[in-house]
C-alpha cells in the first residue's frame, strides 16, 4: 500500500525544513544559558525553584545522568540548612541495612522521594509530595511508648507545633518543658541589637578597607544622602566600595558589599531575593515572583541596594519600606494595621527603646546570635516552610512558646497579619506537662 | 580508584601481618583467599570504636564535665546548653553518621533491649538474639550471618557495659528508659556492627 502512494516532493521538502528549525530552536536553547528552555521543562517548577528553572544544570548537571548528582545539587544548596537544623531524619537513619525494610516502602536517602518538581499535581505545598500514612511505616507503635497519641491518626503528626520531619529543635520535649507556663508576652519583648560596627572594629583588614585607599576622581561629587548614613557614621570611606584612582567603579557589584557584610551576603545569596544571582542569572525582579506583587515595582532588580539604598543605607527604610513596596500580598498589606506595626511606629517615635518594634525583617531576616556576635539572616526563606520553624529563632523572642506555637497554627492570623489572639490550640505543651507531672519527682534532665 | 587500591592493600597487608603473627601461636586467622576475617575485620572496627569512645569519656567528659572541672555540660541537648557538650553515645552515633557518609563496607549501631530510644530496639531476629546472648554470657561477644533487603551481612554484636556511674545513672532516671535498675558493670546494649558479604 505504502509503495503506491505517491511522494509529493513540495510535503517533503516542508517537513525537512520545519524539521531542521524545531532541531536548531531547540539546539539554540540549550546552548544559550539565558535562552528560555521551556520546551525542555516536563512540567512547571515549585515555588522554591521557579526562579532558576532555565539553570537545569543546577540540579540535573550536565548530563541529566544519575541520581547522585540530583542528590548532590539539593544537599549543596541545602545542606547546611539541615545540619543547622539538627535533621531529625538524615540519610544515615534509611543507609543502615537495619532499616532495609523501611526502605521498601519509603526511600528517604533521596530529597526526591518526598520533594517532587516538575509535577504540580503531587505537590502539597512546600515541594513534597508524600504518602500521607509515611510517619506511621517507622513509628506506628508510638502509643505504646506515649499512650497519649493513642487514637491520633496516621495524618496529623506533621501539624504546626508538633512534628517536623526535619527540623523538631521548637518541638521536642524537654524544650517544650522548659518552656511552659510562660506569660504570652515577654517583658522586655524586644530583639537583640545588632553590633555590626562593633564586630567590623575588631578586625583590623575591614578597618583598613572601610577606611578606603587611594583617591576618588576629582569629579565624583559626595551624594547629599550619604551625610548621616551608617557607613558615614562608621568612617567608610568612597573608596572603601567604589575602589580608588584608576580602579574607580561607578556601580560597584553585589560582592563589594559583601567584602564587609559577607554573612549577610550569603544569607542573600540562599534565599529567594539573591538566589538567581547565585546561579550566575540576572537579579530577580518582583515580575519573576509567584507571589502578588505591585505592578509598579515589576522591573525593580533585587540587589543589595534595591533594598538598602545605593548610598543612604537606611536600615528603617530596608526593614519594612523596601519589602512592602513590591509585596502585595494580604499578610504584607495588613501588616500596616497589625500591632506589630503599632509598635514600630512607637519605636520610630523614640517612644519605645530599639529592638521593641516588629518589622517585617524583624520575622523574615531574624537576628541570630552567632558566636557572641549579632547577623542579620538575609535569607528569608529560611524560617518560612514550613512556618513553624519560625517558632524558635523569631516568635520566641518576644512570646512564649505556647503562644507562638498557637499563633503559627491559625491560618487566620497569619493572613490578618498577627491582629487578634489566636483560636486554635496546639496541645503539645500540655501533653509534655501531663507526662512529666505522671512521673513524679523524675524530672527531665533539660 | 586509587583509594579502593589502598584500601585493599593495607587489608591484605594487615591480613598477611596477623597471619604472620597468629600463626606463631597455633593459629590461623587469614582466610584462605588472602583477605581479611570478617570477624578480624569486625573486631578491630569494635576495638577502635570502643578506645575512641572510652578516651573521650575518660579525657574530655571525665575531665572537663562536672566531675572535673565543671567546665563542660555533657547533655542530651548539649547544643542548646552553653559550654554543652555530646554525651559518649550521642559521640558514638555521630561517628557511625559520619562514617555512612564516607563508605558503605560496614556500619555500626548501639542499640539495646532497655533502649531510652524506642528505635534503638533490636529489630530483625539476629539482633534480639545477639542482644540476648551478650546479656546472658557476660564477656562474650555475637556473630551470625542475615540477610536484609537483597544482601547478607555478616553481622556481630559487642557488649556494651555500664563502666562509669553516669552512663548508670542517666540510663536509670531518663524518662524514656524501660530499665531503672541497672548497676554498674551491668550489660546494658551493644555495638552491632554490619559488613556486607
Amino acid at each position: 500500500m505504502m509503495g503506491s502512494a505517491k511522494r509529493n516532493p513540495v510535503l517533503w521538502a516542508i517537513w525537512l525544513v520545519a524539521s531542521l528549525a524545531l532541531a536548531i530552536w531547540l539546539s539554540l536553547q540549550l546552548v544559550d544559558e539565558e535562552a528560555p528552555k521551556t520546551a525542555f521543562l516536563p512540567g512547571p517548577m515549585t515555588h522554591g525553584h521557579h526562579q532558576i528553572e532555565m539553570q537545569c544544570s543546577v540540579c540535573h548537571g550536565d548530563g541529566f545522568d544519575s541520581e547522585t548528582t540530583l542528590q548532590n545539587a539539593c544537599v549543596d544548596c541545602h545542606g547546611e540548612q539541615l545540619d543547622d537544623a539538627q535533621d531529625s531524619h538524615p540519610k544515615s537513619k534509611f543507609t543502615n541495612p537495619r532499616n532495609a525494610d523501611r526502605l521498601a516502602n519509603v526511600d528517604a536517602r533521596l530529597c526526591v522521594s518526598c520533594h517532587v518538581e516538575h509535577r504540580p499535581e503531587l505537590d502539597v505545598g512546600m515541594g513534597v509530595t508524600l504518602p500521607m500514612d509515611m510517619c506511621a511505616h517507622c513509628h506506628e507503635d508510638i502509643e505504646k511508648d506515649r499512650p497519649s497519641h493513642e487514637g491520633m491518626g496516621f495524618d496529623t503528626c506533621a501539624n504546626a507545633g508538633c512534628h517536623n520531619f526535619h527540623d523538631n529543635r521548637a518541638l521536642y520535649e524537654d524544650f517544650l518543658l522548659a518552656h511552659a507556663g510562660e506569660p504570652w508576652l515577654k517583658q522586655p519583648a524586644q530583639q537583640a541589637p545588632r553590633d555590626l560596627l562593633a564586630r567590623q572594629m575588631r578586625d583590623e583588614d575591614l578597618m583598613a578597607l572601610m577606611r578606603g585607599h587611594g583617591e576618588a576622581p576629582a569629579d565624583a561629587a559626595v551624594p547629599e544622602h550619604w551625610d548621616g548614613s551608617a557607613h558615614a557614621d562608621a568612617g567608610v570611606a568612597c573608596t572603601a566600595c567604589h575602589g580608588g584612582g584608576d580602579n574607580w567603579v561607578d556601580s560597584p557589584e553585589p560582592q563589594q558589599c559583601a567584602t564587609c557584610h559577607e554573612p549577610e551576603h550569603e544569607g542573600f545569596l540562599q534565599g529567594r531575593h539573591g538566589m538567581r544571582l547565585a546561579q550566575g542569572l540576572s537579579p530577580m525582579t518582583p515580575s519573576q515572583s509567584v507571589l502578588n506583587m505591585h505592578v509598579e515595582a515589576s522591573h525593580r532588580e533585587l540587589t543589595c541596594i534595591s533594598c538598602h539604598g545605593a548610598h543612604d543605607f537606611d536600615t528603617q527604610k530596608a526593614a519594612v519600606d523596601s519589602c512592602i513596596g513590591c509585596h502585595n500580598d494580604e499578610h504584607s498589606n495588613q501588616y500596616l494595621r497589625s500591632p506589630h506595626h503599632a509598635l514600630w511606629k512607637q519605636e520610630k517615635r523614640g517612644e519605645l527603646p530599639p529592638g521593641s518594634g516588629v518589622t517585617c525583617a524583624t520575622c523574615h531576616m531574624p537576628r541570630e546570635e552567632k558566636h557572641g556576635e549579632i547577623f542579620v539572616q538575609h535569607n528569608q526563606s529560611l524560617t518560612m516552610r514550613p512556618v513553624e520553624k519560625m517558632a524558635r529563632p523569631v516568635c520566641l523572642q518576644c512570646h512564649s512558646l505556647e503562644f507562638s506555637l498557637d499563633a503559627l497554627a491559625d491560618p487566620h492570623l497569619l493572613e490578618n497579619n498577627f491582629k487578634g489572639q489566636p483560636e486554635k490550640h496546639v496541645p503539645s505543651i500540655d501533653m509534655a506537662v501531663d507526662r512529666d507531672k505522671a512521673r513524679g519527682d523524675k524530672k527531665g534532665p533539660y | 580508584m586509587q583509594h579502593v587500591m589502598k584500601q585493599k592493600v593495607t587489608i591484605l597487608m594487615a591480613a598477611a601481618l596477623s597471619a604472620l603473627v597468629l600463626s606463631g601461636c597455633g593459629e590461623e586467622k587469614a582466610a584462605s583467599g588472602g583477605g581479611i576475617e570478617p570477624k578480624v575485620y569486625t573486631d578491630s572496627l569494635f576495638a577502635v570504636m570502643k578506645a575512641d569512645r572510652t578516651n573521650y569519656t575518660k579525657m574530655i567528659i571525665g575531665r572537663l564535665g562536672p566531675a572535673g572541672a565543671d567546665s563542660i555540660k555533657p547533655h542530651e541537648y548539649w547544643e542548646d546548653l552553653e559550654n554543652g557538650a555530646p554525651l559518649p553515645a550521642q559521640m558514638f552515633r555521630y561517628g557511625a553518621e559520619a562514617v555512612s557518609e564516607m563508605t558503605s563496607d560496614f556500619t555500626y549501631s548501639l542499640q539495646s533491649l532497655w533502649p531510652i530510644n524506642a528505635q534503638n530496639a533490636p529489630k530483625t531476629d539476629l539482633e534480639k538474639e545477639g542482644l540476648q546472648f551478650i546479656v546472658d554470657n557476660p564477656g562474650q561477644n555475637f556473630y551470625g550471618e542475615e540477610t536484609l533487603g537483597d544482601t547478607t551481612y555478616y553481622t556481630a554484636v559487642y557488649p556494651d557495659v555500664a563502666v562509669a556511674a553516669p552512663c548508670v545513672a542517666c540510663h536509670n532516671n531518663h524518662k524514656d528508659s524501660p530499665k531503672t535498675d541497672f548497676e554498674m558493670g551491668d550489660v546494658m546494649g551493644g555495638v552491632v556492627i554490619r559488613v556486607p558479604m
